[in-house]
């Protein structure tokens, strides 16, 4: 089954066509990274699956249902949860509200204007799971944009994962992060794809994607320029030329 | 109690409901600057209700609530599309527009004032002022509160992990405008004499001061800014004249130091000993 699909899809932010023609597709369970040159138009792409931004052409459907013209909220309550390029996280909270923040409501209006602490324990119980998978138990009660970098991406994948995604959308989530730091990540997202969630990433970490991903999509001037498995990829020439050369160089 | 403690504290209690309204919107990140306005409808609908129609005051300040949320209800959503200064120009003209049709609204006196409520007893005031201010406190515990925040916070994060940015900020609105309409009501019914300039400008000012000065980041701090607000100028008499001028330095001293107003969560927190359990 394919949980996404993009037909087509083309961006236009007044003189600038930052995607043209984008078509791909994230079939159940697997690990799929776009790669591409800076401003090739990768984070677009996520903000045009997420509603962010609104598709100038083509269609995004999640797992069959066309959301290209839903609201955000509700694409992000349909099964996607994403991180961000330049980590946003709330200002005023710690890590532990982080985690209940972006969960679906259970029991609806009601049950969300009582205290947290009286009567939501799925949700908190949810929320110390993805403290404990992410290692961030000693930062629960800290404000998370005052925590080292490195535990903000965390911060925010967690986040992320508490809103119980089928398809989690990373951008370049181990950038700057030292090599240690990639391989855990690495073998987090190891477990959680074993887990049945499918991954789309964006990464600029050659090494990374080609060890993490199953399939990959190459993305220059907005325009796919070459796709397949690792191996494929960093086979094709046209991808060499436009990309892969200058960083092997 | 004397008269004058007695009249001192119910104009407490009243801008504390008051700062209260303008906390609740603040919490999503909106400043309004027309509080006054839905106090003025509350305080005119609420009075009309006990006067004319002969409710009891617990029954009108409930329909006065409901009808003034309906309105911020209404008044939140073009206010949706506005931020920072033009969010707060705009509610201010919507606060003016209720004191010019309260001028007009010659069925309840237009500029000549509307009368003849029963006073209300200051206990009934602070019933309903600490009624709401346990509501708001064990809000600040829940998961829409914390949606609250998260909008507050970072509007377009908030929207991308799936919250409902535009439900949150149009029902603080309809929340914090009932919360000042039942401050209109109760003013209109201690005072049993209102006319359309009790609810203007200034007014929205006040509630907003109350709150910036007291701590704009939780609850109890509307009630720290409408006591200070109310008892200073009064402590300050024996300056006569200069009481106003001074009343402003004091304002700015504190602001300069403490831009989160007086109270914060740490100091919160050391004041109940929450901190000492953590
Ligand atoms: N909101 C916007 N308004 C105008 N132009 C935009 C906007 N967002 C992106 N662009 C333009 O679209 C193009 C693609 O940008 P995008 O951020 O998608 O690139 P990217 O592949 O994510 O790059 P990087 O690797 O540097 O993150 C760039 O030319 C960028 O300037
Ligand atoms: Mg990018």
């Amino acid at each position: 089954m394919t949980v996404l699909a993009l037909n087509g899809v083309g961006k236009r932010f007044g003189g600038i066509q930052a995607l043209t023609d984008v078509s791909l597709a994230v079939p159940e369970g697997r690990i799929v990274g776009v790669i591409g040159p800076n401003g090739a138009g990768k984070t677009t792409l996520f903000n045009v699956i997420t509603g962010a931004y609104r598709a100038s052409t083509g269609d995004v459907l999640l797992a069959g249902s066309d959301i290209t013209q839903w609201p955000s909220h509700r694409i992000m309550r349909s099964g996607i949860a994403r991180t961000f390029q330049n980590i946003r996280l709330f200002a005023s909270m710690t890590v532990w509200e982080h985690l209940l923040v972006a969960q679906p409501r259970t029991g609806g209006l009601w049950r969300s204007v009582l205290p947290i602490g009286w009567t939501d324990a799925e949700a908190r119980k949810r929320a110390e799971d993805a403290l404990v998978f992410f290692g961030l138990e000693r930062y629960r009660n800290v404000i998370a944009r005052t925590l080292p970098y490195g535990i903000q991406r965390k911060v925010e994948m967690a986040r992320a994962l508490t809103a119980q995604p089928k398809l989690l959308l990373l951008d370049e989530p181990v950038a700057g992060m030292n090599a240690e730091e990639a391989d855990d990540l690495r073998a987090l997202f190891h477990r959680l794809n074993e887990r049945g969630l499918s991954i789309l990433l964006i990464e600029h970490d050659m090494p990374f994607v080609m060890s993490l991903c199953h399939h990959l999509y190459v993305l220059n001037f907005g325009v796919l320029i070459g796709e397949g498995t690792p191996e494929v990829v960093r086979n094709d020439p046209v991808v060499l030329d436009a990309y892969l050369g200058t960083e092997a160089a | 109690m004397s008269t004058y403690y007695a009249g001192l504290f119910a104009d407490i209690g009243i801008l504390f409901l008051g700062a209260m309204s303008v906390y609740i919107i603040l919490a999503t990140g909106q400043l309004s600057l027309g509080n006054a306005g839905f106090m003025g409808i509350g305080a005119y609908l609420a009075s009309y209700l006990t006067v004319e129609w002969h409710w009891p005051l617990t029954a009108a300040l409930i329909v006065a609530a409901l009808a003034a949320a309906l309105i911020g209800v209404i008044v939140g959503f073009p206010a949706l599309r506005l931020k920072g200064i033009y969010l707060a120009i705009a509610t201010l003209g919507f606060g003016e527009m209720v004191r010019s049709f309260l001028l007009n609204f010659d069925r309840m006196g237009g500029s000549g004032g509307f009368h003849g409520m029963k006073h209300v007893s200051l206990e009934t005031i602070w019933l309903w002022a600490g009624g709401i201010f346990v509501l708001i406190v064990l809000l600040e515990r829940s998961r829409l509160w914390l949606e609250m925040r998260a909008v507050h916070d970072d509007e377009i994060a908030a929207n991308l992990v799936g919250l409902n940015t535009t439900a949150t900020k149009v029902g603080a609105f309809g929340f914090g405008a009932a919360v000042a309409a039942v401050s209109g009501g109760l003013f209109a019914h201690h005072y049993v004499y209102i006319e359309p300039a009790n609810f203007g400008f200034e007014r929205s000012i006040d509630f907003v001061l109350a709150v910036i000065l007291g701590g704009s980041t939780v609850g109890p701090g509307a009630l720290i800014g409408a006591g200070l607000l109310v008892l200073l100028p009064e402590w300050l008499r024996v300056l006569a004249d200069w009481r106003l001028a001074a009343f402003g330095v004091l304002l700015v001293l504190v602001l300069l130091t403490r831009r989160q107003g007086i109270l914060d969560k740490p100091l919160l927190n050391r004041l109940t000993f929450r901190g000492m359990r953590a």
